[in-house]
């Protein structure tokens, strides 16, 4: 063991809260705004201790939403963004690990080239494909829909390969047992490996609900209705350019209530987070 | 790639492919295809005959002095937020490796912010640096500082860089940790027998070890300031004052929304999916070699 002397050990925890302060600072300022009054805000007098008026804020803003700019609730918002997040996650590892199965315990021709098809959508985001994606999302009369908002980000292969690299690791005498025991495809991959598949698909679904959640760029362009925006995309709307009409409280309460679930999913679900984060990115 | 032991049922495999490839097929190789294909074309003012124009609209780009300034100021944005994160990740993540009481505490109460969305990041930057009813923007007042980034377009871009780069510590920290952790403490041990004091281990023996992460980190963060800094752009400065903070990706958006040249946007989106794909060209390159090293 490398010592460490007691001075440089203060250090270093003095260092890590300075870190955190760094970084928690911007979101204490948002959950402090979220309780004070809209004028003293906009006088620039806000007071850096909590205000009283955080039942109210909060009622306006899940329930009523701004008085001005969008006037839809931001219930309303996080419901949208809620069913986004959860379709995008859930569909994207329903089709990826069926097809990984196919790629990995068959033999069919083409098998190699549909691989190729799939690995090559790794390399691209949405973002650079956005209005042809959004020319075909139109014609298909998928604007202002969940199918909309979410089937064109389920179009990737990150998860295809990481099922595939867990099912080539999967040791190959649990197949012969399961053939032995009469067992088909459907019932080996029900029995057998999709338990086994439990903690990746666990680790996957926390990075890819956070991810879903964060959307922005694609929800900003093929939502017009107010009711089918998201939250990230409402906030937007809230800020107006006209400085003085802004809500602040309001906004900042939205602010928190946009980073309130995936916040809450990194600090509880810690180990899968950082479990699906390491291996998303191999 | 392939098991030993498998199926051979003649069906059941295209069903089990079947639904990915229809939605990679239809979102995601159409619209590329019609990217490109739309990038050589040329469309008259309504819309009603189009042109084949071979690179036209490719090299109407480069001669554009606006498209130019916004590959520069990309650029100039991704070092910036990558070099400013990085750092101080790996100072934040240098200190939570030592044997320190709490240190998982440390953590959690570090890596959070990953999980905040950027145009929520734009949101609380721009409310605590705001010219009027920023509470930073008076302090910043009070030691001289003419401070109004909504003005200013040098001070737009270094909110810009800051709000992005904050967004990305706890990434970049999460990594960093976890490949200190990976180099053996033997290894320090022996420079600590050597003599060696400790900022001089980590220059000559952490900070080498540490160099396939700080790559790997490198381009993950490059393709982070290309394509998420949008939100962060989008609310706190919508690409303004003028054009100052327009990025390549916020220029595709902006050029395709006012409707005007499609050919054109098609042509951005292209050059943009050949830098992701060279980005992540260098990505795999080198983390097949991590895997051997």
């Amino acid at each position: 063991m490398v010592e460490e002397e007691g001075f440089r050990r203060y250090v270093a925890h003095i260092i890590l809260w300075i870190g955190i302060a760094i970084v928690a600072f911007p979101v204490y300022i948002a959950i402090i705004a979220s309780t004070q009054d809209n004028a003293l805000i906009a006088n620039g007098q806000m007071s850096l201790l909590p205000g009283g008026h955080f039942f109210e804020v909060y009622y306006q803003t899940i329930f009523v939403g701004t008085s001005g700019s969008t006037r839809e609730p931001v219930g309303n918002m996080m419901l949208n963004s809620l069913v986004m997040a959860l379709a995008i996650a859930i569909g994207k590892i329903a089709i990826s690990i069926i097809s990984a199965y196919a790629i990995v315990y068959f033999r069919f021709p083409f098998r190699m080239p549909i691989f190729w098809i799939i690995f090559i959508t790794l390399m691209l985001p949405v973002e650079v494909r956005i209005y042809p994606t959004y020319k075909i999302v139109a014609d298909l009369h998928m604007l202002d829909s969940y199918a909309g908002l979410s089937l064109p980000l389920i179009a990737s292969a990150t998860a295809t390969l990481l099922f595939r690299q867990f099912f080539m690791t999967v040791p190959d005498e649990l197949l012969e047992a399961s053939r032995i025991d009469g067992a088909g495809p459907v019932r080996f991959f029900w029995d057998t490996l999709l338990p086994l598949s439990r903690t990746n698909m666990a680790a996957l679904f926390v990075i890819l609900f956070i991810l879903g959640w964060n959307q922005y760029l694609w929800p900003l362009l093929i939502t017009t209705r107010d009711d089918m925006q998201t939250i990230q995309v409402g906030i937007r709307k809230m800020i107006t350019t006209t400085d003085a009409l802004t809500e602040w409280p309001i906004v900042m309460a939205t602010a928190v209530l946009a980073m309130l679930p995936p916040v809450f999913v990194v600090v509880v679900m810690q180990k899968l987070f950082v479990r699906g984060l390491v291996e998303t990115e191999k | 790639m392939q098991k030993q032991a498998i199926f051979q049922t003649k069906v059941l495999p295209y069903a089990l492919v079947a639904p990915q490839l229809a939605i990679v097929l239809i979102f995601f190789y159409w619209p590329a295809l019609q990217a490109v294909i739309q990038s050589f074309l040329l469309q008259d003012a309504f819309g009603l005959s189009t042109t084949f124009v071979w690179f036209e609209n490719y090299l109407e780009l480069f001669r554009d002095p606006a498209y130019f300034a916004a590959i520069v100021r990309t650029f100039f944005f991704s070092f910036a937020i990558a070099v400013s994160s990085l750092s101080f990740a790996l100072l934040l993540a240098v200190m939570a490796d030592k044997p320190l009481r709490g240190s998982m505490l440390y953590r959690t109460l570090l890596i959070w912010p990953y999980a905040v969305a950027p145009p929520v990041v734009g949101v609380l930057w721009i409310f605590m640096l705001h010219p009027s009813l920023g509470v930073l923007s008076r302090y910043l007042r009070a030691i001289g500082v003419d401070w109004n980034p909504l003005l200013d377009g040098d001070q737009a871009a270094a909110l810009i860089i800051l709000a992005a780069a904050w967004k990305q510590i706890s990434y970049n920290f999460l990594f960093f940790l976890a490949g200190l952790q990976a180099i053996p403490k033997s290894v320090l041990e022996a420079a600590a027998i050597d003599g060696a004091r400790p900022m001089r281990r980590f220059w000559t023996v952490t900070f080498p070890l540490l160099s396939p992460t700080i790559f790997f980190l490198l381009v993950v963060n490059i393709v982070y300031a290309f394509f998420d800094t949008f939100g962060i752009i989008d609310t706190m400065t919508r690409g303004g004052p003028g054009t100052s903070t327009v990025t390549l990706v916020y220029k595709v958006y902006s050029d395709g929304l006012l409707g005007g040249n499609l050919g054109s946007s098609a042509a951005q989106s292209v050059i943009l999916m050949v830098m992701v794909i060279v980005l992540t060209g260098i990505q795999f390159r080198f983390v097949e070699r991590k895997v051997t090293y």
